[in-house]
């Protein structure tokens, strides 16, 4: 680890790092979210067969996709830790705050890693237009940055209960609803033919979401690491 | 002792009241009575929610166990209230917009609120630790509290409702009720209100003599 009076950005850059390192050794996560979307997306291409999905149902597998796969593999970076007892270590290493920045970071690069090879799968399986890509690329980088915003913190919640798995979904479920809904809508307008103009809204609105639950997270976190 | 006679008698007549006098709201006729005790009930919902996140706040700070019992205290009977809420709710759209459920904003964010109160509860109840099940159901239900103006606020804006706005007050903030209506309805949040404060009170002395009988036998 850093030196005791290393700065907030290098001791996140540290924990990030070593997850990194981590990850590409067992390759756990990645394997988990990435196997969960394409088997789920190649379940609702199956059953559509070659009838063309309404833009809403498009939007909405799409963002279920997206919410199962981030369940499904989010919470590992928290209960690796506390599966192999280094979460004491890592306590002791230093204060919470950059603990959670490079877990935070971690889970964005997992679950935009993901998305980036999802993404072109969605449009190959459900012949989504992409004539509004780029409006499209907006929400998906702002509805990934708000689904690791609000999950990263529940993960830590959870990686210290009895029950992991099934209660990361239900704990977090309630709070991506004010994500999920405007998501969905802003998808569904741009697969309709809308512009970007007609989504401003919505992206301003997932921007304020991601940030008031980063800053939330981070008043929140040191209660929950030092428990 | 006296006020609980006082709010037995209260209790009686504003029920009494409420469906004696004239139906509040002439197009929508005899159903529009639910509204003196939909409205008390979601409001001592989002009251006892706000209690619960004064409760964890307060916990996080001090670390008192008896914080802990409050805010699970507030947490339980403001989800027994927000499930009253909803019900009332179903019954009074199922009579004037023809079904019980349709997804209505406003029947989102109160289906999220009491799903976030369904986790809160599993979440405690996957703890076996006192002090890192509260710890842990703190951070939770004022992470989960910081998304209720998101619900309330913006997503009604960005889908239209058919939700009643203005029973309380109109556009210009100024009381469309008559004088006897107002009068029921004030009792009857004032009358829920006191009631609300009795249960709690019930509850958190509840939580310290089971916490007292555990210390003396231990």
């Amino acid at each position: 680890m850093q030196k005791s009076n290393a700065g907030l950005v290098s001791r996140s850059f540290a924990v990030l790092a070593k997850d990194i390192r981590l990850e590409f050794r067992s390759r756990y996560a990645i394997n988990a979210i990435l196997m969960f979307g394409i088997t789920s997306l190649a379940v609702v291409s199956f059953s559509v067969g070659q009838s063309s999905l309404p833009p809403v149902l498009m939007a909405a597998v799409f963002w279920i996709v997206m919410f199962f796969s981030a369940v499904s593999g989010l919470a590992q970076v928290f209960i690796r830790e506390e599966e192999a007892g280094t979460s004491l270590v890592l306590k002791l290493n230093g204060p919470a705050e950059p603990v959670y920045l490079g877990k935070l970071f971690f889970n964005f690069l997992l679950l935009s890693t993901m998305s980036m090879i999802i993404t072109p799968l969605f449009f190959m399986f459900t012949d989504a237009p992409t004539d509004g890509v780029v409006a499209f690329l907006a929400i998906l980088l702002l509805g990934v940055i708000g689904l690791c915003a609000a999950t990263t913190l529940v993960a830590a919640v959870i990686a210290k209960a009895a029950i992991k798995g099934a209660l990361f979904a239900v704990l977090s479920f309630p709070i991506l609803v004010p994500l999920l809904l405007p998501v969905v809508n802003a998808t569904e307008i741009v697969f309709d033919g809308g512009a970007f103009i007609d989504i401003s809204a919505h992206l301003q609105f997932l921007l304020a979401y991601a940030v008031i639950m980063i800053v939330g997270s981070l008043l929140l976190f040191r209660f929950v690491w030092e428990e | 002792m006296w006020w609980k006679i006082l709010l037995f008698v209260g209790m009686s007549a504003m029920i009494v009241l409420s469906f004696t006098t004239l139906a509040p709201q002439k197009q929508i006729g005899e159903s529009s009575r639910i509204f003196y005790y939909h409205i008390p009930q979601a409001w001592i919902c989002v009251i006892a929610f706000a209690m619960s996140m004064v409760f964890s706040i307060r916990y996080l700070m001090t670390k008192k166990i008896k914080e802990d019992d409050k805010a699970s205290e507030a947490a339980r009977l403001g989800f027994i209230f927000c499930l009253l809420a909803t019900i009332t709710g179903s019954i009074f759209a199922k009579v004037t917009w023809g079904s019980f459920w349709n997804w209505d904003p406003r029947e989102t964010s109160i289906f999220v609120l009491l799903l976030i109160y369904g986790a809160y509860f599993s979440l405690r109840g996957a703890v076996e630790v006192e002090e890192k099940r509260a710890a842990l159901s703190a951070v939770y239900s004022i992470f989960a509290f910081v998304t209720v103006p998101f619900l309330i606020f913006v997503v009604p804006r960005l889908v239209p409702s058919l939700h009643p706005a203005d029973s309380v007050v109109d556009q210009n903030l100024k009381f469309t009720m008559g004088p006897t209506i107002r009068m029921i309805f004030f009792s009857s949040l004032a009358l829920f209100t006191a009631l609300f404060l009795w249960m709690f009170d019930i509850g958190r002395r509840m939580h310290r003599v089971r916490r007292r009988l555990a210390e003396s036998e231990a």
